[in-house]
Formats: C-alpha cells, sequence, structure tokens
C-alpha cells in the first residue's frame, strides 16, 4: 500500500494497528482492546483528512498508484461474463482505451474506458491511459455496434489526456475526438458516464458525452490538468495547487456547475482503501442510472440529451 | 574627402528621437517581404510578393465573404460572465475587460447572416486577437445559436475557426462547449443543411476536437496551423524533431483531414460552388459572368 504526503498519519496508525495484531497472535497478550481503540482512531483520522481535501488532494487521490483502473470496475462488475472486444477495424488495437460487452444483473452494457497500466511496463504498454485516435474510433465502433443491437453504454474515465503525439496528430486525433463527441450526442442507446480517476479535457470528452456523467469523490474533470494549467497562465508549474483551486475540477464543484449529474461516494479512506466497497458504489450507481432512462424512447433520450448540453455554459445577455 | 563623413562611430540618435514609419502602412511578411499595406487589403490580406496568408479578423472576412460587405449581425451582445470567479496571475473579469478595449469585441466570434452571391448563409468567424480566439460559454452558445439560425432558416452555414482551443478562465464550462456546439451540428447534418468548415491560422486545441473537424467539407487556407496538440507540446511529449511542415494545412490535407485548400481570393466562389454543387442547384457563378 502507498501512501500520499497528507496520508501519512494513516499510515502511522495502520503500522501501530498490524503491529498490535502481530503481537496479539503471537503471544498471549490480550491485545484486543488496544487494537479496537487503534481502529477507532484510524477510523476517526481517517474521517478528519477526508473530510478536508484540498482540490490538489483531490487530483493526487486520482492518480493514487493503488487506485482501481477500468478492467478493475469492469472484471468486478462482470465477473466472467466480460468479453473484451478489440481493434478499430482501420488501423490497431490501442491498448489505452478498452471496451467489451458484460452483464450488470439481467442486463447487457457495453463497457469502453481507459485502461492505466500498474507497473512501469504495463504502464507503458496501455501509454499512462492516453489513448490515441484509433483509440476513439474503436470506442466509437463499440458505441455504434450497441446501438445497433440497443445494448446501452457505460464509459470509464480515467485519463490524463488524448496522447499528445506526432502520429497522432497525423491520423487525426482532433477529428477521432470530435466526432465521437458528435456521435455521441446523437446515439440511441442510454449513454451513462462514470469519472473514475483523471477526467483530462477533449481526452475525457472523446468518450464522455452521456445522459447521465456520474462523477465518484475523489477524481477531477476539466478542461485542462492543474500543472499544464499552472505552466500557461503562471509560466511555471509550480502553481498547480492555485490552478487546482480554480479550475473547480472537483466532483462537488461539477455538481453545483450542474456539468454533472451525480457524485459517487467512495468508502471511507478513498477507493484505493477499499477497492471491493467502489467496484458496489459503482455497480450500484450504473443501476441506478439505467433505471432512470431505461424506459425513455431513443428519440426521447436523444433530444434530453441534446438539451442538456444545450444549456451548459453562462454567460451575460 | 568623402561628402559626408561620421565624425562619431555608430548609430548616436536615442531611441526615442527615431523617425518611424507610421504604423499600418507596410505590412512585413514572414519571408522578409515588404507589402504596402493597401496593396495588401485589395489583394485580399495575402501578400502578393510570397501568397503569405496574413492573419486576419471576423470584420475582415465577412468583407470576403458577404456581398457588398452587407450583413446583420447575430446575438451581438452577448458577453462573457466569471461564474468560477477565476483568478490567475490576471482577474478573468480585467482580463476580459482588457480584450475588450484592446480589439472593440465582444468576444472571440462573431456571427452574422448574409448574403453571399446573391444568397443568403450564415457566417461565425472566431477572432484570434481576443484571448487567442478562445472559446468559452460565450463562443459556443453564438455558435449554437447561429447553428439554429441556419436550422430554422434552411441556411448554409459556415465557422471560419482561429482559436487557440477551449478557454481555461472557464474550465469545464468551456469544455462542454465541444458537446453544446456538436450537438447542434448533429441536428444540422439531421435536417440536411450543408456545413461548411474552414480551418484558419491557427485552429488547434478543443476547437479541431468539435467544429473544426465536422464540416461536410472541411477546408483551409495556404499554411494555416491545423492541430490538436500544439507543436511545442508534441515536441516535449514525444522528445522528437518535428517533420518540416507538421501541422500545416498543406499536411493535414495530406493525411486526409481536409477537403481542400483555398487561396484566399477563391473563398467566396469555392464555398458557393460547394453549396450549388451539394444542393444540386444552377451554379450561380454561370448567372453572375
Amino acid at each position: 500500500m502507498e501512501y500520499l504526503d497528507f496520508e501519512l498519519p494513516i499510515k502511522e496508525l495502520q503500522e501501530q494497528y498490524d503491529k498490535a495484531c502481530l503481537i496479539g497472535e503471537e503471544s498471549d497478550v490480550d491485545v484486543s482492546n488496544t487494537c479496537k481503540q487503534i481502529e477507532k482512531k484510524l477510523v476517526e483520522t481517517k474521517k478528519e483528512i477526508y473530510k478536508n481535501l484540498t482540490p490538489w488532494q483531490r487530483v493526487q487521490l486520482s492518480r493514487h498508484p493503488d487506485r482501481p483502473y477500468t478492467m478493475d470496475y469492469i472484471k468486478a462488475i462482470c465477473g466472467d461474463s466480460f468479453l473484451e472486444l478489440h481493434g478499430d477495424r482501420g488501423f490497431k488495437d490501442d491498448k489505452a482505451m478498452v471496451g467489451g460487452l458484460g452483464k450488470l444483473g439481467d442486463q447487457s452494457f457495453m463497457f469502453i474506458g481507459q485502461q492505466k497500466g500498474y507497473n512501469t511496463k504495463t504502464r507503458q504498454y496501455r501509454n499512462f491511459g492516453m489513448a490515441n485516435p484509433e483509440g476513439y474510433r474503436k470506442a466509437l465502433r463499440l458505441m455504434k455496434s450497441a446501438e445497433k443491437f440497443g445494448i446501452p453504454v457505460v464509459t470509464l474515465i480515467d485519463t490524463p489526456g488524448a496522447y499528445p503525439g506526432l502520429e497522432a496528430e497525423e491520423r487525426g486525433q482532433g477529428e477521432a475526438i470530435a466526432r465521437n463527441i458528435l456521435e455521441m450526442t446523437k446515439l440511441e442507446v442510454p449513454i451513462i458516464v462514470v469519472i473514475i480517476g483523471e477526467g483530462a479535457s477533449g481526452g475525457a470528452l472523446g468518450i464522455g458525452v452521456g445522459d447521465q456523467v456520474l462523477m465518484m469523490e475523489n477524481t477531477w474533470y476539466s478542461v485542462i490538468s492543474p500543472e499544464s494549467c499552472s505552466s500557461i497562465l503562471w509560466r511555471s508549474w509550480e502553481f498547480k495547487e492555485q490552478a487546482a483551486e480554480a479550475l473547480k475540477l472537483t466532483a462537488t464543484d461539477m455538481k453545483k456547475l450542474k456539468l454533472i449529474d451525480h457524485i459517487i461516494k467512495e468508502p471511507l479512506g478513498g477507493a484505493h482503501s477499499d477497492k471491493k466497497g467502489a467496484y458496489i458504489a459503482v455497480a450500484k450507481a450504473i443501476e441506478k442510472a439505467y433505471d432512470e432512462l431505461k424506459n425513455l424512447s431513443p428519440t426521447d433520450l436523444v433530444e434530453k440529451r441534446m438539451d442538456k448540453y444545450s444549456k451548459m455554459g453562462e454567460y451575460k445577455s | 574627402m568623402a561628402w559626408f563623413k561620421r565624425t562619431k562611430k555608430g548609430i548616436q540618435t536615442p531611441t526615442d528621437q527615431k523617425k518611424d514609419v507610421p504604423k499600418g502602412l507596410w505590412y512585413k511578411s514572414p519571408t522578409g517581404k515588404i507589402v504596402d499595406a493597401e496593396e495588401l487589403e485589395r489583394n485580399f490580406y495575402v501578400s502578393p510578393e510570397d501568397g503569405y496568408h496574413v492573419r486576419i479578423g471576423s470584420k475582415e472576412y465577412f468583407e470576403i465573404l458577404f456581398d457588398d460587405n452587407k450583413f446583420k449581425e447575430l446575438d451581438k451582445n452577448l458577453d462573457s460572465k466569471d461564474s468560477l470567479k477565476f483568478v490567475d496571475t490576471k482577474k478573468y473579469p480585467d482580463r476580459l475587460k482588457d480584450a475588450q478595449e484592446k480589439t472593440g469585441l465582444k468576444d472571440a466570434v462573431r456571427t452574422a447572416v448574409g448574403k453571399s452571391m446573391g444568397n443568403d448563409i450564415v457566417v461565425a468567424c472566431m477572432d484570434f486577437s481576443f484571448i487567442g480566439g478562445s472559446m468559452g460559454s460565450v463562443v459556443g452558445e453564438k455558435i449554437a445559436r447561429a447553428a439554429d439560425y441556419s436550422l430554422k432558416k434552411k441556411l448554409p452555414f459556415i465557422i471560419i475557426s482561429k482559436s487557440g482551443g477551449a478557454r481555461m478562465m472557464e474550465a469545464a464550462l468551456s469544455l462542454m462547449q465541444l458537446a453544446k456546439t456538436s450537438a447542434k451540428l448533429a441536428q444540422l447534418s439531421k435536417a440536411k443543411i450543408p456545413y461548411i468548415s474552414l480551418c484558419t491560422d491557427p485552429t488547434t486545441g478543443g476547437t479541431t476536437a468539435s467544429f473544426a473537424m465536422l464540416g461536410d467539407i472541411n477546408i483551409s487556407e495556404p499554411g494555416a496551423l491545423i492541430g490538436f496538440a500544439g507543436p511545442r507540446v508534441v515536441r516535449d511529449t514525444t522528445g522528437k524533431e518535428l517533420p518540416d511542415g507538421f501541422q500545416t494545412a498543406e499536411f493535414v490535407l495530406e493525411h486526409g483531414f481536409l477537403d481542400f485548400i483555398s487561396h484566399r481570393k477563391d473563398l467566396k466562389r469555392n464555398i458557393n460552388l460547394y453549396i450549388d454543387l451539394i444542393q444540386n442547384r444552377p451554379l450561380r457563378e454561370k448567372e453572375l459572368a
């Protein structure tokens, strides 16, 4: 388990707790009282820390190395029913964008999302969750296939951005994202979007237009990462905390701005400290969202979706 | 003995006493060619010396596209709002005010309806001089309303992109303008109203990732920079040297994302020719000839 700077008090208590338990196992000393006390303190400390997180700390949590990734959620939700599908049918199979069919309860869903890696090797293999144009085109292919058979779409977003590479530009990164956004505004099946980690700009929105957009508590979603924002507006990387503050990128801010529909509460201590709890929370949220959407006709669905996005933006007339 | 001889070596005149050519008389193109400003204007703001297409704004594009420069501007008074209370090195409202004073514009796009070769068209044209042509709520709303106007009156729609992308000072509100404008274009498309995207120098970021790449035809001007990530970001991320002409209109055409590149003097003809052809109408250029 890795800990972020502000999580260190939790680490200390966790270590004390583990040590006490070990002593209890290895000797005849009754440690149950001590353990209980430490456990209580641990919960209180977690509550205290997680109650007062700054936007920048949320950004750090969204990137926590132990945080579950797209495939973890999909496998937890669908179990053996998940069938991964590959390729954009034009160029190649983008490993940073995964997708496939799976069941949640009795209902089939098309799951699509960016995938990050767990160690240096897999991180490179997954290109750090930064998709190329073929990734967005693969996502669109899966969505159109879902539309054809009336299967609802769930997208899981976790990306530091679309890949800004030379070949990505040659193959039309902008066009690929633009096409997805346009097609998603008029897709005739329900689309449920869940931000499970990082929601960086066009790279996120390229699979992020939906009837219901849900954000987990410790995630961020904005037009740019706080680091890049800092480097452009402050001309230095040092102002990322201020940038995180200014961008209003947390789930609470995004809900207030009416740019997302719901916040998914994470287990105490964040998704990384109780993965199972996080999987259940996400599965329930998807089921609830689908219940609210499943009886709408395709025409109503698209009309409502377009209306929702047409209302976004604030100006003086 | 020489007629003129410097008694002291070097240039002695202090900077503030130097005589300057009044601004606006001459234009210097990037290759160093000097062009008379009036001649430049007559030549559609293209340097006759080297064909360089000078960056121009909505005022000039409206002049070029609308007959006799006659048009009705739509939603003139929409103004940006600082909903996020955004502060970086400057407060967003101050930034807006400065940009408005400097440019005389309200925001980074102007929308208008008017006749071009005799028939009405709706044009949304971005102004790069206004905070880098960045797209915030006002840009999104004006483009959406202009598209609605097109839809209602069944008029061809043209967006002239010239933008660095989404406006950071409106954060996620700007990001959602990508979806908002794209939803409108989807409606235009369903109603079979031609939408022409003209990508001009520069068209990058969120603009490329939405309406700029979604035209029934995407067209551009020679040499325009068009890309998703800016060249600096691509170089810094990949550590690779960028090939010559990377992300120019010619490069983007070659890779299949543009239909054609048009010299600025032919824009009006080419746009209207496409409109006549795609709508299977008699060609107006014959009538006008």
